[in-house]
């Protein structure tokens, strides 16, 4: 029985055990247990100040937990984050606006030591998977935020991780902004077959992307419910089509669910 | 506090360096420097080129003309010329700073004049307007004005104003100016006149941006006010000693280097001047606009 | 306020070429006329006409004193920039140095740094231009140097976490992010520092020394009560000024372009 439990979390993207969170006398975070398991993607959704960016920086190494430990891909967090493991995607895109739109994408690469030519050719094909082959040579004051933002995904997707870190990426977006690149980030998560650990502020977005929403407490953050989303393409899930999926009935039950769960936390 | 203890402890020893430095070039780089092709490139290090700092030092305490016995001492010169050259900068620095803020209230006022004018005071700031020194000296003892005939220390003092005046002109407008949209706004729908926005809004909120144009032209108005008396010949201030030492300084340097010390303490008790003056006024120091 | 750009006193309405233009003639006009109408001596102030008189008839001695002091005001530009730009690394990389030379900057930013002329003369010899160069070398120093410190320390927080979530060595970090992203703060220092070099320049040569620059030139007609020539080179040096502040500008364009303020 344990050995097929130790070989399950040995497969898991993330694995979060006992984690909390203390900085002086703020408590972020209080008895965080939570498993992502490979191409699982995941939101976290909560009030603000509730610590869901905390437990994302916690999962990338950005921070360090007080107590409990996180495992990415089976290595301890600081491990994975030496290793690449993960590619992250901030609030600001945070592109260096000296570099082109390629040469941004190319940065993980270009860090880490790999050949002009081979960074070359990988940016091409990511930026081609995110739409802006045609904005290579552009620089990144040229383009609109979510044009910007989907070229600091292209960014996260270039070491090739099992992992994808965002921290509310399409918050600064209007709307109808916001909802293509919903469908695009759907659709470069599954061709990627990245895990993808998800913090946002919309409980319409949450549903729509994510296998599971983690639906968490105002401060200390604590994980009150996990909601099952409503992530098109999924085998069980009818239908397909991220506009679709939208207007279903079993999409608004789960968005009413994550709603109570919000509710019962602030309670 | 230990922040504090730390930052004064990392001052003294940054300037103990200094004199490490000093006393280590004296010491490694031969007596009469390093000549390549004709031009020297390492300085002359012999006792009459580069005096020991103690020997700068203890010569503050010697007579300033060996021998005689009223003389005053090295020290007291270098003290009463620097004080002179003092008054004079910061006269002229009240004076070319109020007229600079007079200027800008102008330009503010009407926006014609900071048309027409604001492009001249920037490019006056990346000009040597200190060229003209000599030839404002060539006004001394030829006119008069009212009966009060022209000294060589009011040529010093206008020069002065006049390095003050760009960089305060400038700076004041731009603090001025600086108030939100929102707040002026504010000002108006309180039935505010132009004057009590200017007295309670924009002057305060000003504060941030006039300090650093004053310190500036404080160095301005000193180097200036140096400058200038070397152009006029006049007695009593710093910059007429450092010229009466450099020429007797042949064999021994060290009372020339002493009152380039003290030319030196001048700009810093200038600056320790304005900043005084930016602690006093601490409660504009962050004004939002 | 951002960084760079806080230096350039870009009104905040106004601009057009047409004021200051006609303000200009204005003044020009208005000048000549009061200095015949009143008869103004010469040593007060010499007409326009006469000014531009003698600029042109000096005009092969102005160049040639030009050259001489531009030069040095180029030299010390140029290597006030480098070892400005040198210190502000190593203050960047420690912290003790930072603390260190910080003081050392802050004080000569205050103090009269022409009143050095003297001494470096004794030190390097009258026969040469090495002390006045000394002089523009040291005043050049101090903006260069407080802006470039400025664009080390200016890491935005985003750009940070990118660097650690790279996993990037100290030495990634410096070529990745800080040193890129100080490039238009040490711009800045130069064009600040080169209208400079002029100013120290031109009053470096009232402190004596070797007489084949323009200050030089300036007190020597002056004492010779040839005002119209003094006032000559007077305006040469102010053009002198100007293209070296043209010059840092279209350096700073050049380099910093495509890139957001």
């Amino acid at each position: 029985m344990s050995g097929l439990a130790s070989e399950k979390s040995a497969r898991s993207a993330v694995e979060l055990t006992g984690v909390d969170k203390r900085f002086g006398d703020v408590h972020a975070l209080a008895e965080i247990e939570l498993t992502l398991d490979d191409g699982e993607f995941v939101s976290l959704i909560g009030p603000s100040g509730c610590g869901k960016s905390t437990l994302l920086r916690v999962v990338a190494d950005l921070e360090q937990p007080t107590e409990g430990t996180v495992r990415v891909g089976g290595k301890p967090a600081r491990q994975a984050r030496l290793d690449q493991d993960y590619g992250i995607a901030f609030q600001q895109s945070g592109l260096l606006e000296w570099r082109t739109v390629a040469e941004n994408v190319e940065l993980p690469l270009h860090v880490h030591g790999v050949g002009k030519a081979e960074r070359r050719a990988r940016a091409a094909e990511l930026l081609e998977l995110v739409g802006l082959a045609d904005f290579a040579g552009s620089r990144p004051g040229q383009l609109s935020g979510g044009m910007q933002q989907r070229v600091a995904i292209a960014r996260a997707l270039a070491p090739q991780p099992k992992l994808l870190l965002m921290d509310e990426p399409f918050g600064a977006l209007d709307e109808m902004t916001r909802e293509r690149m919903q469908a695009e980030l759907l659709r470069i998560a599954r061709e990627s077959g990245a895990a993808v650990l998800f913090v946002t502020h919309s409980i319409p977005e949450a549903v729509v992307l994510s296998d599971r929403v983690v639906v968490m407490t105002p401060r200390p953050g604590r994980i009150t419910e996990i909601v099952t989303g409503r992530r098109p393409g999924r085998a069980d899930l009818e239908p397909d089509d991220v506009e679709d999926v939208r207007e279903t009935a079993a999409f608004f039950t789960a968005v009413t669910a994550v709603r109570e769960a919000l509710r019962k936390g602030h309670g | 506090m230990g922040g504090r203890t730390r930052t004064v402890a990392t001052t003294a020893s940054a300037f103990a360096l200094l004199v490490l430095l000093w006393e280590l070039v004296k010491l490694v780089v031969p007596d009469d420097g390093v000549v390549v092709g004709g031009v020297r490139i390492l300085p002359r290090t012999d006792d009459a080129s580069m005096p020991h700092v103690s020997t700068v030092i203890a010569k503050l305490g010697q007579p300033e003309v060996a021998g005689a016995a009223d003389a005053r001492t090295v020290g007291a010169a270098v003290a009463q010329s620097a004080l002179y050259t003092l008054g004079l900068a910061l006269g002229g620095l009240v004076l070319g700073g109020v007229l600079g803020v007079v200027l800008a209230l102008v330009m503010l006022r009407f926006r014609l004049a900071e048309r027409a004018m604001l492009p001249y005071i920037v490019a006056s700031q990346t000009v040597p307007l200190i060229a003209i020194a000599p030839l404002v000296a060539g006004w001394g003892g030829k006119i008069a004005i009212m009966g009060w005939a022209w000294q060589p220390w009011a040529s010093v003092m206008v020069i002065a104003s006049y390095l003050a005046f760009f960089p305060i002109a400038v700076g004041a407008l731009r603090g001025l100016a600086g108030p939100s949209r929102a707040s002026v706004e504010l000002f108006t729908s309180l039935a505010a006149g132009w004057w009590t926005t200017l007295r309670r809004l924009r002057l305060p909120a000003a504060v941030p941006a006039i300090i650093p144009a004053v310190r500036l032209a404080a160095a301005a108005a000193v180097v200036g006010a140096i400058v200038a008396e070397i152009s006029t010949g006049t007695r009593g201030g710093i910059g007429r000693l450092i010229i009466e030492y450099a020429q007797t300084a042949t064999g021994d340097p060290s009372q020339l280097y002493a009152a380039i010390l003290g030319a030196a303490v001048l700009g810093l008790v200038a600056a320790g001047l304005v900043s005084l003056v930016d602690l006093a006024l601490w409660r504009y120091r962050g004004a939002i606009g | 306020m951002t960084g760079p750009s806080l230096a350039t006193a870009a009104p905040r309405r106004g601009g057009g070429v047409l004021a200051p233009v006609a303000l200009g003639v204005l003044v020009l006009v208005v000048w000549h006329v009061v200095v015949v109408a009143f008869a103004v001596p010469a040593f007060l102030l010499p007409t326009p006409l006469a000014i531009a008189q003698q600029f042109v008839a000096q005009f092969p001695v102005i160049l040639s004193t030009s050259a001489v002091t531009g030069g040095n005001a180029l030299v010390g530009l140029v290597a006030g920039f480098l070892i400005g730009l040198v210190l502000a690394v190593l203050a960047a990389s420690s912290r003790l140095i930072a603390e260190l030379t910080t003081p050392v900057v802050l004080a000569a930013s205050a103090i009269p740094i022409v009143a050095l002329a003297p001494v470096f003369t004794i030190m390097f010899g009258s026969t040469t231009e090495i002390a006045r160069q000394l002089v523009v070398t040291v005043v050049v120093i101090v903006p260069v140097f407080v802006s470039s410190a400025r664009g080390l320390r200016a890491v935005a927080p985003v750009h940070g976490d990118l660097m650690t979530s790279l996993a990037a060595t100290p030495w990634q970090r410096a070529r990745f992010v800080r040193l890129p992203g100080a490039v238009p703060y040490v711009l800045t220092g130069l064009r600040l520092a080169a209208p400079a070099a002029v100013i120290a320049s031109v009053v470096a040569e009232y402190f004596g020394g070797l007489q084949n620059g323009l200050g030089s030139r300036i007190t020597s007609a002056a004492a010779n009560t040839a005002y119209a020539r003094a006032w000559a080179f007077v305006v040469a040096s102010i053009v002198l000024g100007l293209l070296f502040h043209l010059g840092g500008t279209l350096v700073e364009r050049l380099v910093t372009r495509g890139r957001p303020a």
